[in-house]
């Protein structure tokens, strides 16, 4: 056995104990604490060991394409549909075609190629002071630049991707000059600098800095599944106003996942995104994070039902990746930090 | 160079391949902890698109002012709170001086952003204490005027609160290595303490304060998390707004490279300030000046000056810290927690031992091999201090995954296997990640002690025929062994709070405290975040107290000092 010989067992027995059960890696923008437990659940079911890490999308998309080839990288997971945009458009998603994906998830809320699939709904609402708003004195995000709610518009800053993505979809909607204008409205109705999370701006009502707040479903939903008692006060005060009922609805947002191009485990990344889009992983999210079911058959959680039915915006989601950069310029140009 | 003057019959003359290989040695080091940070400077040769014009037009003059404040208010912040009690806790004695000597130190363990968000969680127009005054006294949102914490100034306050020990800790060892006959000399030539203080000390301690200050003010640079959580608007977050907004990532780092153009002036401003006031020590053992007892309104002046720094920047957010942890206390103790924790304190270890060595080998080969490329080379390794952690990352894992990438092609066209990428997603590229950002503070550190001793005492070593790295370890680092414990210290403590470069380059299934933390902080779930937040601080407590043990020299040359000046004294008077 000569060197070269040598050193190429020795690196492939070291390889093949990299490599040895089965297994799939996730990068993963979801927190640990909120994917954590459905992937646990996964690997008990499966056998298959899930390996994971968690960072912004935009860095975990970053470290994939520097990777490279040798990406231990198999799904992404992002908070999102305007970063799993990003991913497809930075070329590092593999398209999949999957029946049970194709029949469970709704066209409007996965990629028309199929690199990607939502996976949970939100939605970015308005919120009110139910002691001191009607739900009848605003119905529509355009309202938000009404001056007649100078200096009650809570919302944090356009840094934000979930402002991004909803400013997004009104330059589709409205065209970008009307969304400037738009954005400079609100701006000049803003209560305080745009501030903390949404959350910040829910308490921001109950305290009277403002009267109307811009917040997710889920935050509200859960404030008041909290176990601090003071959260679950300030949630109770405060009403949803789903905008836009009578005309496009609510805009949404999806949370989803794709299968990387350069995966080593493709079977087993296509095996766990199948699994979050099953019952049980549905239901895990409705119940945890509050979250809507991408499918239409399972049920939405009590604490969500308390907000009511609403009319969602079928927007294509993808737009709201395609014109991230012009909402954050528009957003520097309206002086909405 | 002086070998050549040295007699022959020395045995143990440096023979010529050992002075060749240390500054060799050192500048291929240098390049390679420089690589992340040429890396990003290289991105001003690519095209960024309309990205400058239209950061012109609109934000850009916002990024500048915000830092330049947010600077600005951060250096007299740190200054304020931490030259005079370093000086009290030097200079005078009253009861409670040495449980302030390290107190004062404590601040350093809290992350910025989580004083930040503790002292929102309290001050914030929700939070409990505006809330408890609305009902008290049935007031609305705009009935009363209370301080914006969310402000220019509240980061102001944060970032002074948890930065200015850099200070303190150097101020402190100046002081503490001036010696006796210096502060003597000054009082018999009829100064007052406080003259003494203002007209000798403080000259003298200039250097100290100039580094500490340069730390604190890269420590501000490079903040993102505080300025982020306050909404404001500042170079860092306009980096980050520029990459992950604007889809540019040329863009973001043609912005870091501006920063760091704007840190490389500040620094070589730093060292040629260090320059042009170099003090050694002349006694070859410094005596410790008697302390000078303090009564009265100057007594409780001293409480308050020492007593407010700890109090805010410590005690109130530590407080709120346990309270918090103690809503969620069985939630956090889990097995998992004990990872973290252990998790932590390995990487710290491992990079403050690692830094320690490196910020050795560069500042001493800088002392005997002085030249152009050494010293051009340990300020471009200065910068990484000041940039935000992401961009060191990413400095960082382009270059090794590109080594990685030709490692995995060459093994694989020659030996016909493929080990995947060795080096990325592994501890090791975190760790070099860690030096490429905390390895400035240890230089500093290790520097500042460095050229306190005499070169006479290195030309005494060479006439003896001691090889350098003899001479390094017998007689350079016993005599600086505060700044040793310091560097080590710092670094350690940078590495329990450092959060970006740990996010983005982890191996799989690695968390840390910080990142604990920082993931349910950032769900604004401040009370579960308070567990892993209060974790960091106890840890990094430990150190900090067995630092500021190993700084007090000779505790009982001072005792010795104060007995020997009280029997002066009373001998005085019975003459």
């Amino acid at each position: 056995m000569n060197t070269k010989q040598l050193i190429g067992f020795a690196v492939g027995a070291l390889a093949s104990a990299y490599i040895s059960a089965a297994e799939v890696n996730v990068y993963s923008a979801r927190s640990e604490e909120l994917i954590k437990p459905a992937l646990d659940r996964f690997s008990e079911e499966t056998g298959i060991e899930v390996n994971l890490i968690t960072e912004s999308a935009d860095a975990l998309i970053r470290r994939i394409e520097l990777e490279g080839m040798n990406s231990p990288a198999d799904v992404l997971l992002t908070v999102d549909a305007g970063r799993l945009f990003r991913a497809k458009e930075a070329g590092i998603l593999v398209s999949v075609d999957s029946e049970i994906l194709n029949q469970r998830i709704p066209s409007a809320y996965r990629d028309p190629e199929g690199e990607w699939y939502g996976l949970s709904l939100r939605s970015r609402v308005i919120m009110f002071d139910k002691s001191r708003v009607d739900a009848s004195e605003i119905a529509r995000y355009e309202d938000l630049a009404d001056p007649k709610w100078q200096g009650q518009v809570c919302i944090r800053s356009s840094g934000n991707i979930y402002n991004q993505s909803l400013l997004a979809s009104l330059i589709e909607h409205l065209g970008e000059q009307a969304t400037q204008d738009w954005a400079e409205g609100l701006v000049a109705n803003m209560a305080r600098r745009p501030q903390g999370g949404d959350r910040d701006q829910i308490r921001a009502v109950v305290a009277g800095q403002c009267k109307l707040a811009v917040a997710n479903t889920y935050y509200l939903a859960g404030m008041l599944n909290s176990s601090v008692a003071a959260d679950v006060e300030v949630a109770q005060q405060i009403g949803v106003l789903w905008p836009n009922q009578a005309d496009r609805g609510a805009h949404m947002n999806v949370s989803g996942a794709g299968v990387i191009k350069t995966a080593k485990n493709p079977d087993e990344a296509l095996q766990l995104i199948e699994f979050l889009s099953d019952d049980y992983a549905q239901q895990w999210y409705a119940e945890v994070n509050n979250e809507y079911s991408v499918r239409e058959d399972i049920a939405t959680s009590t604490i969500l039902q308390q907000f009511g039915d609403f009319k969602a915006d079928e927007l294509n989601l993808e737009v709201l990746g395609r014109n991230n950069a012009a909402a954050v310029r528009l957003a520097d140009r309206a002086g909405w930090q | 160079m002086k070998v050549d003057t040295l007699p022959t019959s020395l045995k143990t003359r440096p023979s010529f391949e050992k002075i060749e290989a240390w500054p060799l040695s050192l500048l291929l080091l240098s390049l390679i902890l420089a690589t992340p940070i040429l890396v990003v400077a290289s991105s001003v040769f690519f095209p960024a698109g309309d990205i400058w014009e239209h950061l012109l037009d609109t934000v850009l003059t916002r990024y500048v002012k915000n830092s330049a404040a947010l600077m600005l208010g951060v250096s007299i912040g740190v200054l304020a709170l931490g030259i005079l009690p370093a000086w009290l806790v030097s200079a005078y004695r009253f009861p409670g001086r040495a449980i302030f000597e390290w107190a004062l130190l404590l601040p350093l363990a809290i992350p910025a952003y989580i004083i930040a968000y503790t002292y929102t969680g309290m001050l914030d127009v929700a939070g409990p204490l505006q809330s408890a005054l609305r009902e008290t006294f049935d007031w609305r949102y705009g009935d009363y005027w209370f301080p914006e914490i969310r402000s220019l100034g509240g980061a102001i306050a944060m970032l002074s609160l948890v930065f200015y020990p850099y200070v303190y800790l150097l101020c402190r060892a100046a002081f503490a290595e001036q010696s006796g006959s210096v502060m003597e000399a000054a009082r018999s030539l009829g100064c007052t303490p406080r003259g003494a203080f203002v007209r000798v000390a403080m000259p003298l301690a200039r250097p100290a304060i100039v580094v500490g200050l340069s730390i604190a003010l890269m420590e501000t640079l490079a903040d993102y998390g505080t300025v982020q959580y306050f909404g404001l608007s500042t170079f860092t977050t306009g980096i980050y707004r520029t990459w992950n907004g604007l889809g540019s990532s040329v863009g973001a780092a043609q912005l870091a490279a501006l920063l760091m153009c704007f840190v490389f002036v500040l620094v070589s401003l730093e060292s040629a300030s260090r320059r042009q006031s170099q003090f050694f020590n002349t006694g070859s053992r410094v005596r410790p000046g008697a302390r000078v007892p303090l009564h009265g309104v100057e007594l409780v002046g001293a409480y308050m000056a020492c007593g407010l720094p700890v109090l805010f920047g410590f005690l109130v957010p530590f407080t709120q810290l346990a309270v918090w942890a103690g809503l969620t206390a069985e939630t956090i103790l889990t097995r998992d927690f004990f990872g973290y924790f252990l998790n932590s304190v390995t990487l710290a270890v491992i990079t403050a031992l690692a830094a320690l060595a490196l910020a050795l080998f560069i500042a001493y080969g800088k002392r005997l091999y002085p030249s152009r490329s050494s010293t051009a080379a340990s300020r471009v390794l200065g910068l990484g201090y000041a940039l935000p952690g992401t961009v060191v990352a990413i400095g960082v894992l382009l270059p090794f995954a590109w080594l990685d990438n030709r490692l995995s092609a060459f093994l694989l066209a020659r030996f016909d296997t493929n080990p995947g990428l060795l080096l990325s997603g592994t501890a090791f590229i975190l760790v070099f990640a860690y030096l490429v950002r905390f390895l400035p503070i240890a230089m500093n550190t290790v520097e500042a002690g460095l050229g306190k001793i005499k070169p006479s005492m290195d030309e005494a070593g060479r006439s003896m025929g001691l090889r350098p790295a003899i001479m390094l370890r017998r007689i350079h680092m016993p005599m600086m062994r505060g700044s040793l414990v310091t560097a080590l210290l710092l670094v350690f403590v940078d590495v329990m709070k450092e959060l970006p470069a740990t996010l983005l380059l982890r191996p799989f299934n690695f968390n840390t405290l910080a990142i604990r933390t920082y993931e349910l902080a950032n769900e604004e779930r401040l009370a579960d975040a308070a567990g892993p937040a209060l974790a960091i601080v106890l840890a990094s407590l430990i150190p900090v107290i067995l630092l500021s043990l190993s700084l007090r020299p000779s505790a009982g040359a001072l005792e010795e000092a104060d007995i020997i000046n009280k029997n002066s004294n009373t001998t005085g008077k019975e003459s």
